[in-house]
Order: structure tokens, then C-alpha cells, then sequence
């Protein structure tokens, strides 16, 4: 079997005008921006509700959810495009040669080190994202896309922080 | 007249329908544009590849631009489209615990699953983190509740909020790219890195 080569990444402007038109045609589709963290919210919450019930429904954060989104969280616009997500990254990966299960980090560090700061960057995304009320998609980009102060705020917040502690965690990377 | 799903001319149903087909359209951008990488993605915070400042920069100014044309045209109902509430201190608090999510963790939410989508087993246990932290969110939630719900500002467009036009609010934002541009691809001259 002939082995493919990866093919080379998108220019960024054609690709950012590209990310442009998707962030545009969800605004004037469904009257509203692109998210992430929103579908990782809904899974969170449908999962509470179906295994501890009571639990879900003496809190603040799941009830509420319920509430604000009726019965079925999955059942979201979010969940639906968080799907599309998935299945997007997976058709590029074929067409552009780049499906391979692969830890990917600096050669300076382990991947065991690797996947412990991954797990951490997570949590703390996660949780940040919800104090943001959105992530980069939602809150910082699509934001943008409609001027919302809330939105230069959230981006200068996340991008400033990073470029701060970036000379800490330089070792992860460089 | 848009946006589509407000003035009935789909239905919720076929809304939810083209979620998927937005969503598709934006995992593929993203994996197109590199962002299915961590170290790529970092890279932006030690100049060696600063693709993350031209995708998410170029992105928002299209959109921004296509959405003033397009109001412009009579095609879009700008009042009808969602504008993110901004509550200012949670805002910063979540962008800065984000922001530390960011560089040690190589990745943002929707980037996670793009890359996971390709095979990156750091893009899973990054997901994987994803859950735990919005799971503490909800179970410490009454301990920070006052934090989240302070300083709340309405959903003020950052023009309104300045007292400037929407249009030169919007020019104002090419210009600061344009520069920020031309500092992205000057460090990536200054700070070259082939291995990753």
C-alpha cells in the first residue's frame, strides 16, 4: 500500500474568512453565533438528570438549565452543532491524509506529562468557560461577530492570560 | 429576511437540522486551518505560528463585516440576532481561568473536538477535562453564584458602548488586525520553528 502524505494546512486568511462565512451563516440562519462549551453543558446536565435525579433537581445550576431549555438538554441547537464539529475535523482528516491516533507534544517532554497538563487545561477550561458564560467560539469569536462588549471581553481576558503565563509553561511546547 | 428561524421561515425542527451542517462546516475549517494541533495552536503564544491570530481575527471581521452588509441590504434583522449578555466580572474571571486552560492544555473547546475527530489522544483527555471542570462548575455552584451574576451590563454592542457607529467600530477592529497582522508574520520570521 502506497503511503499518503499529509497534505499541507490551509491558508489561514482564505481559512479565516472561511470560519467568516460559517460565523455569518449561523447568524442569519438561526439568529445566533457558533459555541463549544454550551454542547459540553448540556451533556453535563442530561447526565446528572439521569443518574441522580434528585440531586439534579435540588440544584441550582441543572434545574435552572431545564428550565431555560425545556425538557431534553441534548436536544440543543449546540449539541447538534457540536456534532456537525466532530464529523467535519473527521472528513478534513481523510481528505487531507491526517487521521492517526498520536499523543502530539514537544520532543522535550513525555507524553504522560503531556496528557496530565491536557487533563488540566481542560478542567480549567471548562470550568472557565462557564464563569465566561461561552468559550473562544462562543463568547470570544462569536461575540465578536456581533460587537458584544462582552465578547472583546472575554477575548482579551483568555488570549491576555495565556500570553502571561505563556513563559511559565514554555517547556510544554518550545 | 433573516435570521431565518425567528421570522418562521424554517422551523425549529429544520433549525436544529442545519446545526449539524453549520457545525460540519466549522470542524472542517478548523481542521483545514490547523487547528486540530495543539502545538500549532500554541504557537501563537511564542511566535514561532501565529495561525490562531489570522483564522480567529480574519473570522470575526468577516462575520462582522457580512453582518453589517447584509443589514445594510435589508437581509438580516440585526436586533433580532443574539448579542451575549456581559457581566463584566465573570467575564474577565472566566477568560483569565480560560486563558490558563489555554497554554497549559493546547487547546479550546471546539478545537478539542475538532482534533480528537483526527486521533489526538491529548484532544480526548483535554475533552475529558472539559466535563470534570464544568461538572465542579455545577456542583460548586452556590459558592460563586454572586460572582457569576455581578456586574451585569444588559448586552451592550461594544459601539454603543463607546458612543461610536457600528461601521467605524468595525474599521477600528481592521485596522488593529491589520497591524496585529503584520506583528504575526514578522514573529514568525523572528522565532522560526520547523519541528512540530
Amino acid at each position: 500500500m502506497e503511503k499518503k502524505t499529509v497534505k499541507p494546512y490551509m491558508n489561514p486568511y482564505l481559512a479565516g474568512v472561511l470560519l467568516g462565512l460559517v460565523v455569518l451563516a449561523a447568524n442569519v440562519i438561526s439568529g445566533r453565533g457558533l459555541g463549544a462549551s454550551g454542547a459540553v453543558k448540556s451533556a453535563i446536565v442530561a447526565s446528572v438528570e439521569t443518574i441522580a435525579p434528585a440531586h439534579a433537581e435540588a440544584k441550582t445550576f441543572y434545574n435552572s438549565y431545564g428550565e431555560a431549555h425545556g425538557s431534553n438538554p441534548l436536544n440543543s441547537w449546540l449539541v447538534y452543532q457540536m456534532l456537525g464539529v466532530v464529523v467535519g475535523g473527521f472528513l478534513s482528516g481523510i481528505i487531507s491524509h491526517r487521521l492517526t491516533w498520536k499523543v502530539e507534544h514537544s520532543p522535550k517532554i513525555t507524553s504522560r506529562r503531556r496528557l496530565i497538563f491536557a487533563l488540566a487545561g481542560g478542567i480549567l477550561f471548562g470550568l472557565g468557560s462557564q464563569f465566561g458564560r461561552g468559550c473562544t467560539s462562543g463568547s470570544a469569536l462569536s461575540g465578536m461577530a456581533v460587537l458584544s462588549l462582552g465578547g472583546f471581553i472575554s477575548m482579551a481576558a483568555i488570549f491576555g492570560t495565556a500570553f502571561m503565563l505563556a513563559y511559565f509553561f514554555r517547556k510544554l511546547w518550545i | 429576511m433573516g435570521p431565518l428561524v425567528v421570522y418562521e421561515v424554517i422551523t425549529e425542527n429544520t433549525n436544529l437540522f442545519l446545526a449539524f451542517f453549520i457545525g460540519i462546516g466549522f470542524g472542517f475549517v478548523l481542521e483545514q486551518a490547523g487547528f486540530s494541533s495543539s502545538r500549532k495552536l500554541a504557537g501563537m503564544f511564542y511566535g514561532y505560528d501565529t495561525v490562531v491570530l489570522k483564522v480567529f481575527f480574519t473570522g470575526a471581521i468577516t462575520a462582522m463585516l457580512g453582518l453589517l452588509f447584509f443589514s445594510l441590504f435589508g437581509w438580516v434583522d440585526l436586533s433580532l440576532i443574539y448579542v451575549n449578555e456581559t457581566f463584566v466580572h465573570s467575564a474577565i474571571l472566566g477568560g483569565v481561568v480560560m486563558g490558563a486552560g489555554f497554554i497549559m492544555g493546547g487547546f479550546c473547546p471546539g478545537t478539542s473536538f475538532c482534533g480528537a475527530a483526527i486521533g489526538k489522544i491529548d484532544a480526548w483527555v483535554f475533552i475529558i477535562g472539559l466535563f470534570i471542570g464544568v461538572f465542579i462548575f455545577g456542583e460548586g455552584y452556590s459558592l460563586w453564584e454572586d460572582v457569576y451574576k455581578a456586574g451585569f451590563l444588559g448586552s451592550p454592542r461594544i459601539s454603543e458602548y463607546f458612543g461610536i457607529s457600528e461601521g467605524l467600530t468595525v474599521l477600528l477592529v481592521i485596522i488593529a488586525a491589520a497591524f496585529m497582522f503584520w506583528g504575526g508574520e514578522w514573529a514568525e520570521k523572528k522565532f522560526p520553528r520547523e519541528d512540530y
